[in-house]
């Protein structure tokens, strides 16, 4: 019996062996990404996975990257780091890419980083916490595209601190994305003089915060600070709602998806929250340096996809965008590709960015504009 | 003879309902029962909302829970698909009342009627064709079924959250300093209705006679002529249909995603185990009880442990008594791996 | 120890010995060394389940106690790797111990929904006790492992090393199935009551198989921390636990060899469904990666259909009916279908 166990592992070594002499035309410029397009953060990887393809298909019929063509290896990490560290050693030693985009969250980015950090490939992260890029001189191979976390707290403190507001509570989900903002928010507060009276959480699965709410309400809150990127924030505004809360409500930047504001319907109205220019792009002065980028990627993408346009979708265009720029300049070493993007500047959906060797996000919270909810859409908050 | 132990269960039903809507006799024993002394309007009302924000988690918990006792009582395993019955039921619904703008009791029916089906298809094809059952292959069957449902739910409705219009109106209703949205009454409604029906259908009619019969002892019942494949089967269509149920009054609250399943048969069999397998009133008490333990643990203890202090009840409860607050051990006897 | 557990052991060896020649890539290796992970805690788990007949849907938690007390103690404390293993080590049988002692009282599904519920309690404190155990950001920096000064640092060493683990773990696993113990051990799956009353102390053997399957689960965890180098609460999920018992049920309960295939396949599964979608794609079919999932599922729901003794037994009863084969089935599956 053990005898047919082990025919079947070496049969299946062969197949593992076959397989891996197919290798594609060495005259194309590979690159990896790796996004969570199925499993629990598939709201992220899908948008990210539609618009790599998209950006890779303009930028072929370009011309490609100096004549060469620009080939995508799309991994799905399904949100699980196991399968992540799998996508990169694939990207890495399967399909020799010479640099990876995504993945999507931070916690997959995290698992990842060890593994291109020692196969020296340059690595844009299409997910928000500060930490996945932070000290850059230990992440030397490690970007990420979307705004900084800690910049998002500091523009919600400021805006407090213009309305006097000093006794917040906060809720934050007990993912990736919101333990890191959970921490940035208690780091900064003093620096602010803002007071944090209740600190709670919620599963990214939970259906009901009323019971948070209460405490926060309780503890005698001037505000509430809700901090997640899973559907479920959606529910922190009714839970308000319901409770008849007067007190003002602060999001996230991941509350950057109209999806979330019609799910949050009439009881999201006037809710505040920072986040790129891109979701409220008709409200962007035209003059503004952004503009353009954001006006073309928004139609290009809702003609391509049907679909309304994201944050997220945003962060992987300009993290291709970046890497093709570098890739234009120096083609496809990774070490110099790493060096060419440390000195980028590049006008993207996110902000304008300028990366340097102690800033691998190029971003700071001049990227961010408060935004508002006005009848169902994201307008820039003019008080 | 699991089902000699219903009419206590009722009673402490009815008196937990009677509690609620009776309140100032309930807010007089609060005061008297908790603190020995007077305790601010405040603090009433707080308690208030999260029995609320609790009974309102517990009825899916209770609804789930009796999914899994129907089908339990039938074949002896857990279906890890209830979960999904739950989801589908949510999606389906939002895709005739949002999209097709269907009005929302003939969506109700069509959505219901449509995972019924989903459920007959699911015993037909996987559950019928197994020769030499064993408990274990059957619930990994169950667990295979549901990745395919769910796989399906995503191919069919895509990765985003899908929210719906609540039943009637969306404003909520003040209630001794608590609030209460509309649509959290509809739920504590349509699970007193289905109970009823549950109690009427068992009791009252052959079909659910015959269903009782099958699952206190499957030989004897097919030997007084009952078929007891058929009865699995209707098993199946009850609890899909019921799940369904569950989906399409929850999904105003907490918008619905394919992925949800697992999270909502999980919660849904701690309610089953709690109260006794294979009792559905059990089910029903224990599962508003974990929604209400959950909701105080989250108001007064800790919103980050919030599930851990239901479930460590659970196990304490296990512990003390291995069948469950009101399973029987010589039930529990009958059906094991 | 059967003869033929033997030359099932020296083939492995002699397979895990050609794979990174046969290979030849790295990346298979990578992927090879999660299945080894998998393989080590099936071992356990198929102790527990198939020869005890005690089912448990927690040992994701075993697992999280080994990743989580690896990389506490190295990253937090600076111990040496290896000490902190021992300590995840001792933890998880602690734990095992004070869990097991209520809990192996209970018996099908109300064991499956205590350690379901062991499992997310574990899970829960893995999120919630942010200062200990990092929180959902998890935990970084975890150094590699070194043997005598020779560090796990290509993913060639870490295949041999893990697999190493595995083929030691499984050499002691069938060495106690066949011993006076482990024919204990089928008895209480057969008859508890029988197997009391001839002297078998059940409770004592049940709380020591467990610990021993929990110790399996703690060292693949630790394993696991120190291959990926970082850990946050994600691959602990109930999920994963439940994974593994299907793992366990899909290769075939009653038999080590089947845990091995079970957890070889699901493991494998997914690389196999991503090989075939770039197939598809290369001779021009529109797949979606979105497929994926219904086609595991599939693959499972089929598996448990037409191999009803899982995919080990199913798999050699059908080479033996094709070919004629003469020989005795491993262990005694076959006869104590229940």
């Amino acid at each position: 019996m053990k005898k047919r166990s082990v025919f079947l592992l070496a049969a299946l070594a062969m197949v593992l062996s076959f397989s891996s002499a197919i290798t594609a035309m060495a005259e194309d410029i590979h690159v990896g990404c790796i996004f969570a397009i199925t499993g629990k953060a598939s709201w992220l990887g899908e948008p990210e996975r539609n618009t790599a393809e998209m950006v890779a298909k303009k930028i072929n019929a370009a011309g490609g990257i100096n004549g060469k063509k620009l080939v995508l290896h799309i991994e799905d990490d399904q949100g699980d780091n196991t399968q992540a560290v799998n996508a990169v050693n694939k990207l890495i030693k399967k399909d020799k890419v010479c640099a990876i985009i995504g993945p999507s969250t931070s916690g997959t980015s995290m698992a990842v980083v060890p593994i291109v950090q020692e196969a020296k490939i340059p690595l844009l992260s299409c997910a928000g916490a500060a930490v996945i890029v932070e000290p850059a001189s230990e992440r030397k191979w490690v970007f990420k595209t979307p705004q900084k976390d800690s910049d998002c707290v500091k523009r919600i403190y400021d805006h407090m601190k213009g309305k006097g507001i000093k006794d917040i509570g906060i809720i934050s989900s007990t993912s990736g994305f919101g333990d890191a903002g959970r921490n940035q928010l208690k780091k900064i507060a003093a620096e602010y003089g803002i007071n944090i009276v209740a600190d709670e959480t919620y599963d990214p699965t939970a259906t009901d915060m009323t019971a948070q709410l209460v405490k926060i309400k309780n503890a005698g809150a001037q505000a509430v600070v809700n901090w997640s990127i899973e559907p479920a924030q959606a529910i922190v505004p009714q839970n308000i709602k319901q409770l008849k809360l007067t007190i003002p409500l602060y999001q996230s930047h991941g509350f950057g998806n109209l999806k979330y504001a019609a799910a949050a319907g009439e009881a999201g109205e006037g809710l505040i929250f920072p986040a790129g220019r891109l979701l409220a792009v008709d409200t962007v002065a035209d003059d503004h340096p952004q503009k353009k980028v954001l006006v073309d990627y928004r139609n290009e993408y809702e003609s391509t996809y049907k679909d309304k346009v994201s944050t997220f979708g945003g962060h992987a265009y300009d993290a291709l965008y970046i890497l093709t720029n570098a890739m234009k300049k120096v083609g496809d070493d990774p070490a110099k590709i790493r060096d060419e993007i440390e000195k980028t500047e590049f006008v993207g959906t996110a902000g304008i960015f300028k990366f340097s060797p102690t800033d691998h996000c190029g971003l700071d919270k001049t990227a961010f504009e408060m935004l508002t909810v006005k009848n169902g859409k994201f307008v820039v908050l003019t008080e | 003879m699991i089902w000699i132990q219903h009419d206590p269960v009722i009673d402490s039903g009815h008196i937990l309902l009677k509690s609620l809507f009776f309140y100032p006799v309930l807010k007089k024993q609060i005061r008297k029962n908790i603190t020995g002394r007077a305790m601010t309007e405040s603090t009433i009302s707080d308690i208030l909302q999260f029995m609320f924000m609790g009974i309102q988690r517990g009825c899916i918990y209770a609804l789930a829970a009796i999914g899994f006792n129907m089908i339990y009582n039938a074949t002896g395993i857990i279906n890890f698909a209830q979960g999904e019955f739950v989801v589908i039921g949510g999606l389906m619904m939002v895709t005739l009342t949002m999209t097709w703008n269907l009005p929302i009791p003939l969506a109700f029916l069509l959505t219901t009627a449509f995972v019924t089906l989903i459920g007959i298809a699911m015993e037909r094809f996987t559950i019928n064709p197994v020769k030499h059952p064993t408990v274990l292959r059957l619930i990994i069957i169950t667990i295979a079924v549901s990745i395919i449902i769910k796989g399906a739910a995503m191919c069919f409705w895509g990765k985003n959250s899908h929210f719906m219009r609540h039943f009637s109106s969306a404003e909520t209703l003040d209630f001794y300093g608590a609030t209460i949205l509309p649509q959290t009454i509809w739920i504590i409604g349509i699970l007193l209705f289905i109970v009823a029906g549950y109690i009427f259908f068992f009791n009252y009619t052959m079909t659910g006679k015959c269903m009782r019969a099958c699952a206190i002892n499957r030989d004897a019942a097919r030997l007084a002529g009952i078929n007891d494949r058929k009865m699995v089967m209707l098993s199946f269509a009850l609890s899909a249909g019921i799940g369904a149920i569950a989906g399409i009054i929850i999904t105003p609250i907490i918008q619905m995603d394919y992925a949800r399943g697992a999270l909502l048969g999980i919660k849904g069999f701690g309610a089953a185990v709690l109260g006794g397998l294979g009792n559905s009133m059990g089910a029903i008490i224990a599962g508003v009880l974990i929604g209400v333990l959950e909701a105080l643990a989250a108001g007064y203890i800790s919103s980050h442990y919030m599930d851990a202090i239901a479930l460590i009840i659970l196990l304490l409860v296990l512990f003390v008594r291995p069948s469950g607050l009101f399973g029987s051990s010589e039930a529990m006897r009958l059906k094991e791996f | 120890m059967k003869i033929k557990d033997y030359i099932g052991i020296g083939i492995l060896i002699i397979v895990i010995a050609a794979m990174p020649d046969l290979v030849g890539n790295d990346y298979y290796l990578g992927v090879l060394i999660f299945t080894a992970f998998n393989c080590l805690t099936c071992t356990g788990l198929c102790l527990l389940m198939g020869y005890t007949g005690q089912i448990s849907i927690g040992h994701g938690a075993f697992i999280a106690i080994g990743a989580y007390s690896s990389a506490i103690l190295t990253t937090k404390l600076g111990w040496s790797p290896w000490t902190a293993m021992g300590c995840g080590v001792l933890l998880a049988a602690i734990t095992a111990v004070i869990v097991g002692i209520p809990t192996m009282r209970l018996k099908g599904h109300y064991l499956a929904m205590a350690t379901l519920g062991f499992a997310s309690i574990v899970h829960i404190v893995s999120v919630a006790a942010v200062d200990v155990t990092g929180g959902p950001s998890g935990i970084s920096g975890i150094p590699r492992l070194q043997i005598f000064g020779f560090a796990l640092n290509s993913d060639t060493r870490n295949f041999y090393f893990s697999w190493g683990v595995v083929v030691v773990g499984l050499y002691l696993a069938v060495n106690l199935i066949h011993s006076r113990v482990g024919r204990g051990l089928q008895a209480i799956h057969g008859s508890e009551d029988a197997a009391s009353s001839l002297g078998v102390n059940i409770a004592v053997d049940k709380i020591k198989i467990l610990v021993l399957s929990a110790i399996y689960a703690s060292i693949s965890g630790s394993l696991y921390a120190h291959y990926v180098l970082y850990i946050d609460p994600g691959p602990f999920d109930i999920m994963h636990s439940v994974l593994l018992v299907t793992m366990v049920a899909v290769g075939g309960l009653h038999n080590i060899w089947g845990a091995i295939t079970g957890a070889v396949l699901l493991s494998l599964l997914p690389e196999f469904l991503s090989f075939l979608s770039e197939y598809l794609q290369g001779i021009g079919i529109r797949y979606q990666t979105d497929y994926d999932t219904l086609i595991y599922g599939s693959i499972l729901l089929l598996i448990m259909l037409f191999l009803p003794e899982g995919l080990f037994e199913g798999l050699s009863r059908s080479l033996k009916s094709i070919s004629g084969f003469r020989g005795k089935l491993a262990g005694r599956s076959s006869e104590r279908a229940d």
